[in-house]
């Protein structure tokens, strides 16, 4: 039986799981402006998010766009300082065209700092009483887009927190939940195995290619997407790192790939292609784990699994971050950052069973409104920056 | 409870499950051994001989090549196996390692 909670509902139809104003900078200029406006709302639900960079990008775009329209966004303040590249006015017609309020400040023509943030907080204060009243609507798994990262990893997680969270996904993607893993460059390994488990050969050959892409990418960066703290935890190599963390997909058919900020058509599981496309360009794919868990975000997800060993205590604006501890000595020493100590895995006291039924339940606990750790703490880690991207290839998707 | 755990029946490593002590038993279908060194928690141990060019295998998986003949009971890990795809980039003092 599936569980049944109050979502919030959206002009376009989607169904939300949180009801937060987003502040956006439009460049790093705009950037102390905007999160003075976000200081002066602690207790609300008001997230800053933004893009640093003056030069234009067609991802960055298309990322803000997705964020600013997200099922748990109702409202978007853009604070933009004026010469900036960025499509600012695309960018507010694309909110508005999905029914929520956006408005617009510009600082070289509203006066300056002070008073910006004076309109802003204005601004802010009048969109939390207009989405106060948002309609509310029955909400189960099957609504649900749900992404999972791992960082921080160690020799733990893929023992514990990853395979725990790869039945949970299982059982969420049965019952209808669009389920998003990640990190090809942390799939560099699995290739093979991973390839068997597409719905079609076409996709089969998609995913080959995905990974060796990232193969290729960090070659030439000359670093894997490993970490010092990774080989202190007991990992040697990349594709022992990618191991552990590939479990976290589960058993499940592979239904499509999706690139950043596209949002899957229908229930299933998809692999996030998050190395770029074309020559190397703006460095590395991601440069910290919450670039991965914004570009989640993006493409839908409601909320983000987060599976660390080492202990990381992030959380994310827009999306709850649900800290999953693969490492018993880390569950002990940061327990107050942790939603789910799978370390007892290891110690033997619980089985992977047990802690898949305790990621679930903190899911559906976490969709009705339950403050995850992050959230109880404040966090609302947000990181975007360039990136280039060709648009995903036939073979991708499932027919809806 | 082990102190070891072996993921895979294909496997040359073992896992261990807490911080284990040098002279700490492991056994395999090749023998019985004990640990040449400290291992921490999550850190592998090599159950039988492992000579250098083959393969290290973790999950029924190659995790990388074996940069050096490596001995039962020894901690396997950045100072003797090395990636078939990109180098492991770490700080030898923070890499965990007791045996260098």
């Amino acid at each position: 039986m599936s569980e049944v909670w109050q979502g919030f509902l959206r002009s376009d139809g989607r169904k939300g799981i949180r009801n937060t104003v987003a502040v956006a900078y439009l460049v790093e200029c705009a950037h102390f402006v905007a999160d003075e406006i976000v200081r002066n709302f602690r207790d609300a639900e008001v997230h800053l998010i933004g893009f640093p960079g003056c030069f234009p990008n067609d991802y960055a775009q298309k990322m803000m766009e997705r964020l600013g329209t997200h099922p748990n966004v109702g409202a978007v303040l853009l604070v933009s300082l004026g010469c900036e590249s960025f499509n600012r006015s695309k960018l507010a017609s694309v909110i508005a065209a999905s029914g929520r309020p956006v408005e617009t400040l510009v600082i070289q023509k509203t006066g300056g700092s002070a008073a910006t943030i004076d309109k802003g907080t204005a601004l802010v204060r009048d969109m939390l009483d207009r989405i106060a009243d948002v309609p509310l609507v029955d909400m189960g798994v099957s609504d649900l887009v749900v992404g999972t990262v791992c960082g921080g990893s160690d020799g733990t997680s893929g023992l514990s927190g990853n395979p725990a969270a790869g039945r949970t996904f299982d059982r969420l993607v049965a019952e209808g939940a669009a389920c998003i893993f990640e990190e090809t460059g942390e799939l560099i390994g699995c290739e093979h195995i991973m390839a068997e488990r597409a719905v079609t050969p076409e996709l089969g050959a998609e995913l080959k290619a995905c990974v060796d892409k990232a193969a290729r990418y960090y070659s030439v960066l000359g670093y894997g997407s490993f970490a010092a703290g990774n080989a202190t935890g007991g990992l040697s190599t990349i594709e022992e790192k990618s191991l552990g963390a590939y479990v976290k997909s589960g058993d499940a058919p592979i239904s499509g790939i999706i690139k950043p900020g596209d949002v899957p058509p229908k229930g299933g599981l998809y692999l996030m292609d998050v190395v770029p496309d074309g020559e190397v360009r703006f460095g590395f794919p991601n440069i910290s784990d919450n670039a991965e868990i914004v570009e989640m975000i993006a493409s839908g997800a409601h909320m983000t699994l987060f599976i660390t060993g080492r202990g990381s205590v992030v959380g994310s604006a827009i999306s709850p971050v649900i800290k999953i501890c693969a490492n018993p000595d880390t569950y002990r020493a940061l327990a107050g950052d942790m939603d789910i100590n799978a370390g007892a895995i290891i110690e033997g006291k619980q089985s992977l069973d047990d802690v898949a039924g305790e990621i679930y339940t903190r899911i559906c606990a976490t969709a009705a409104g339950t403050a995850t750790a992050s959230e109880a703490l404040g966090h609302q880690e947000f990181i975007l920056t360039y990136k280039s991207f060709d648009p995903i290839g036939p073979a991708c998707l499932p027919t809806v | 409870m082990s102190a070891f755990l072996k993921l895979h029946r294909d496997d040359n490593v073992q896992v261990a499950l807490r911080l284990v002590h040098r002279g700490t038993r492991i056994t395999s279908e090749s023998g019985a051994f004990e640990t040449l060194s400290d291992v921490a928690m999550a850190h592998k141990v090599a159950d039988r001989p492992i000579a250098k060019g083959d393969l290290v295998i973790k999950y029924g998986m190659p995790i990388g090549t074996a940069s050096e003949d490596i001995a039962p009971g020894a901690h396997v890990h950045v100072h003797n196996i090395v990636s078939r795809y990109t180098a492991t980039h770490y700080r030898k003092e923070e890499a965990g390692l007791t045996d260098v």
